[in-house]
Formats: structure tokens, sequence, C-alpha cells
């Protein structure tokens, strides 16, 4: 699987109350819901993403709530992944188990400009920013959150194991 | 190797001897709890996984609290979702208006938590129920539903970080400004990934609704869960409360951290993180100069009876400030009962202040409280971000119960000694 797409980049401590705030917390509509991603840190972030792009992001992305809302408007706006130096852990395992690939990466977080194209190999976790031409490693998953991720997410990788 | 506490206790409900920071594990757990922002969201994954069932209807805790009394159609319809489903399975505690309280005040209030637990919560202040030497964390809804199917999630073993605390806190010192220094010192990410072991001679001077506070922010600093040894204050709240057996789990002597931080209590100012960061932390008498619209005093992280006493200490035969609202928010019916007996609702009251029925609501910018743009709130709760408590361009200074109801009465943040 790959992504490609344009960065949209942001920087340390993105918290859940900005990636969707709360006062939409009481819509059920994923896809009214995802009309709100990232309002209050980029009121236009929704106009102009599209499918296939890339949230690149510094420190400690998706910190706060443990709100599933969060990695869900992301990935109902079409985003393909989310590159940081590191997640918030509710954010991590909340993205993992509604399979929104997420990588962890200082390098290409530090590096990588907004606006840049790139491309990804989640096979490898090679990032490549092809505006810059450069490349960076991110960590591989171990091979359990590959397991949940191959499934599709978390539950149905329990009902594959016959839960 | 030896264990901290938390990888003690995960070992125990994985069914293996020894633990290592990095080990992937699958535990039970004793408790899986949901609200009515989280649960909705969990139901539905369930339904649509074709796993609409529940392990144990004594083991899942669905807590009506972030929206209610509902706010409006949306929100009340999020409650039937929760409502319909606790029916369906016979949930045993389920708590709705009336009965209810905010979850991470109530669960141990009614003894549904207990020490050496293994809990999982689709609310990230999951992690108050450390203050019981419990190991409990936040999850998402796709956690909490896999956990409500089958009584088990799986965890990455923490490593941790030793937080040793010495000396004796002066008064007007209370676990509020513990954690928001230990924030301020280690910064919101600090402890990402990681147990935060509190432990020393100080945990002896702490309440339990202290401890309650402070483990309850342990997320604030980034941390998997924050966790206390048991002693007899643990003892005595436990006793009469948990209708089971419980277990006290302790660090081995020679369990590994990352690192130690030592807070000596003795010196420890009343402290306020100011906007946008919890890890903004500044003693009070640097902030005398910023006014304040708004004053809450309640929430998951001070909503208990300790923090309406302090608070009502404050007020009694005082005068909140022209230009503010205080609002009060006992975290659930038997603090709010107990606010009435004592007479503290009386003191609030006639302080100004407006005493409400439990709910998250301003904590999160939901309702009961919203913030203009331009406005600022002085505020017990725990998360200071842009637009918490409302418009983008409103502002929440968080600080101690004392703290946020002297300010309330002078209408500026306020050292509560100075009054």
């Amino acid at each position: 699987m790959n992504a490609h797409g344009t960065v949209f980049k942001y920087g340390d401590n993105v918290d859940t109350d900005v990636i969707i705030p709360a006062r939409y917390l009481n819509i059920a509509d994923p896809d009214e819901l995802a009309t709100h991603a990232m309002e209050d840190i980029d009121a236009t972030f929704v106009e102009r993403v599209k499918p296939g792009d890339i949230v690149v992001a510094s420190r400690n992305f998706g910190c706060g709530s443990s709100r599933e809302h969060a990695p869900l408007v992301i990935k109902q706006n079409g985003v393909s992944c989310v590159i940081a130096a590191s997640f918030a852990r509710i954010f991590y395992r909340n993205a993992i188990n509604i399979g929104l690939p997420i990588l962890e990466c200082a390098e290409a977080a530090e590096k990588i400009q907004d606006g840049d194209e790139v491309e990804i190999d989640f096979a490898t976790g090679l990032i490549r920013d092809i505006t810059r031409g450069e490349e960076y490693q991110a960590l591989a998953f171990p091979e359990f959150i590959n397991g949940i991720i191959e499934h599709g997410g978390l539950l149905n990788s329990l009902k594959a194991r016959g839960v | 190797m030896g264990m901290t506490m938390t990888q003690k206790i995960l070992a125990a409900h994985a069914g293996i001897d020894e633990v290592v920071p990095g080990q992937l594990i699958e535990a039970d757990i004793d408790l899986v709890l949901a609200n009515d922002i989280t649960g909705p969201v969990a139901i539905r994954e369930l339904k649509k996984a074709d796993l609409n069932k529940v392990f144990d209807k004594n083991k899942v805790a669905l807590v009506m609290d972030h929206f209610v009394p509902n706010k409006d159609i949306k929100s009340a319809e999020q409650c039937v979702e929760c409502r319909d489903f606790a029916r369906e399975h016979g949930i045993v505690n389920f708590f709705d208006v009336g009965r209810m309280g905010i979850e991470h005040a109530l669960l141990p209030e009614q003894g549904l938590v207990a020490a050496g637990d293994c809990i999982i919560g689709a609310d990230s202040h999951t992690c108050t129920y450390g203050a019981l030497g419990a190991f409990s964390t936040g999850v998402g809804s796709t956690d909490c539903a896999a956990g409500i199917a089958t009584g088990k999630a799986w965890f990455r073993v923490p490593s941790a970080i030793k937080v040793e605390l010495t000396g004796t806190k002066a008064p007007w010192i209370s676990g509020k400004d513990v954690i928001l220094h230990l924030i301020g010192e280690i910064g919101v990410d600090g402890a990402l990934y990681e147990s935060l072991e509190f432990c020393g001679p100080g945990v002896a001077e702490l309440s339990m609704d202290d401890r309650f506070s402070i483990a309850n922010m342990a997320i604030e600093a980034g941390a998997k869960n924050g966790i206390f040894p048991v002693d007899e204050k643990t003892m005595a709240y436990m006793e009469g409360r948990v209708p089971r057996a419980w277990k006290v789990f302790e660090a081995d002597v020679d369990a590994e951290y990352e690192r130690t931080v030592t807070i000596d209590l003795s010196t420890l100012r009343p402290t306020v993180s100011v906007p946008h960061l919890p890890e903004n932390a500044k003693p009070v008498e640097e902030l005398a100069d910023v006014e304040v619209q708004q004053a809450v005093i309640g929430s998951c992280t001070n909503g208990r009876i300790e923090d309406m006493r302090i608070a009502a200490d404050i007020l009694r035969g005082r005068h909140v400030a022209p230009w503010v609202r205080a609002i009060v928010i006992p975290a659930t019916q038997d603090v709010y009962l107990q606010c009435i007996r004592e007479g503290l609702a009386e003191v609030f009251v006639e302080a100004g202040a407006v005493v409400s029925t439990p709910t998250c609501g301003p904590c999160l910018g939901g309702y009961m409280g919203i913030l203009a743009a331009g406005e600022r709130a002085i505020s017990t709760t725990n998360r200071n971000f842009v637009g918490r408590m409302g418009h983008v361009d409103s502002e929440v200074y968080l600080s101690s119960p004392a703290v946020a109801a002297a300010s309330a009465v002078t209408g500026h943040i306020t050292d509560p000694a100075t009054l």
C-alpha cells in the first residue's frame, strides 16, 4: 500500500480539541462530523484537503481527549497518512484501531514542509519528499499492530481470531 | 528484573509472572467504562462488526455525564443509544440523570474500582483510578468496544517515571498544585507512553481527593497512567465502598525507572497553568494582573467534596466580584447532597455563584458556561487548549479550587492567602 499527496504541516501538541472541537461531539454522522475537521487550528483545512493528502506534525500529535472522532474526521477527509515526530498514545491506538495509517519519523516531521508533495511506501516505511528530493525512514510497526491494520481494524482482527 | 506497580498489575492480569517495558500483552480487564460521547461510537462499532455482546454485565459501566441533562436533540439521541444498549444487555452499572455523576468521581465513590484492578475507559481521564493503586487508562471507542465484547485489552508495557514526593504541604496547597507543577516540570509529553509512579513520604500528606486529582491529570503529561501506593488512607476509602476483595501491589525495590522527579511539597506555590497548554505552569503571584470573567469549580479533576469545602471556605461571607460568573459543579449526586447537608450549597448561592447538577459541560466547551471571544476563565478543570471552553479566541487558566474561588471573589487571578 502506498500513499501520495500534498502535505498539510502543523506544529507541536496538536490536540484533539482543535482536531475536532467538543462542541461537535453530539454529531453522530461521520460525514457531517468531518466537515469540522481541524476547524480550530486551520479553518480552511476541509476546503483545501484532497483524497490522498498527508498531515505532517511535530511532537505529541493528538494529545488530550480519547475521542476517536479525532482520527475519524482526519480519515473521513481522505487523508492517507499522518506523519509526526511522536503521537499521544490514545490517538496512536485509535488511529490503528480505525485503520488510519500513522508513521513516527522525527526527521520527516522536521524537514517536510507545508505544501510538499510526498509519497509513502507503507511496506518499508519509506517516506519520499518529491518536492525536495529527500527520503526518510519511519519506524516499522510491530507485527501485532500490523495484524490489526491488515484486518482493517481491531474488531475485525478479533473476529478473525474467532472472538 | 524488578517491576513497578504498573508492571506488576499488568503481568497479573496477563497471567504471566514477569513483564518488561515494551512488551505487548493481552490483559483481562476488571471494568470497561464509556460515557454519552464515546459510548455511542463504541456501540455502533460493536453492531457494525456484528459483535453485539457484553462480556460481563457487571463489569461494564456506562455513565451519562458529558452533555446531560441533554443539552440538545443530538445529545439526547446519543443518550438513547446508550440507554437502549444498557437495557438490551442488562448493564448493571448504567448511570443516568439523577443517579449519575462525573464518571471519574462517581466510579471510585460507588466502589466500582479498587486497588489492583486493571481498567480501561473510553475517556482520557480514566487514569484517575491510579489514586487507588489500580492500573487504569484511557482508550478510544474501538478499544472500549473490544473490551465490552471480550473483557480483554492489549497493552504495551510502559516504562516508568518515579515521582518522589517529600515534605509537608503549606496551607491552600492541594493535589492540583502538585500535578500542575509536575506537568510544568516534565511537559505535556514528558511521560509519553510511560507510567507515573508516585511514591515517597509526601504521599501520606495527600488526601484521597488530592490523589484523585493528581492521577486524573497524568494524561496531561502524556502518561499512560499515574499510580499511587496503597496505604491506610486508600484502605479507609475503599472500606465500606468496595464490596469485593482487592489486591495490593507494591513496586519491587529493584524496579527500574527511566528517571526520578522529586517534588518537595513544602516549596510548592499555588500553581496556575496559563493558555494554551497545561505545561505552562506558573506560581499564582506572577498572574495577579490577569482579569477573569468566569470561574469554574468542578470537573473530574476537582469536583469532589474536599474541593467543594475548600471553595466554600473562601466564598463564605464573601461575594463573587461584579462582572464575574462563578459556576460550581459538584461532581456526583452524593457530593451534591453533601454540599446541601453541610450548608456549602447555601454558601455558594449566597456568594452569587450558580450550583449546577453534575456534568462535564463547561470543561470541554459543551455547555453550562461557554466563553465568548476575548473572555477568560479560571477553572479547576484539566485542559486549557485553544477553544477548549468555547470560542477559539477565549482563554482558560487552570488552577486549584482555592485559587479559582479566590479569583472569583476579586475578579483577577488571586492567591487565596492574600484575601
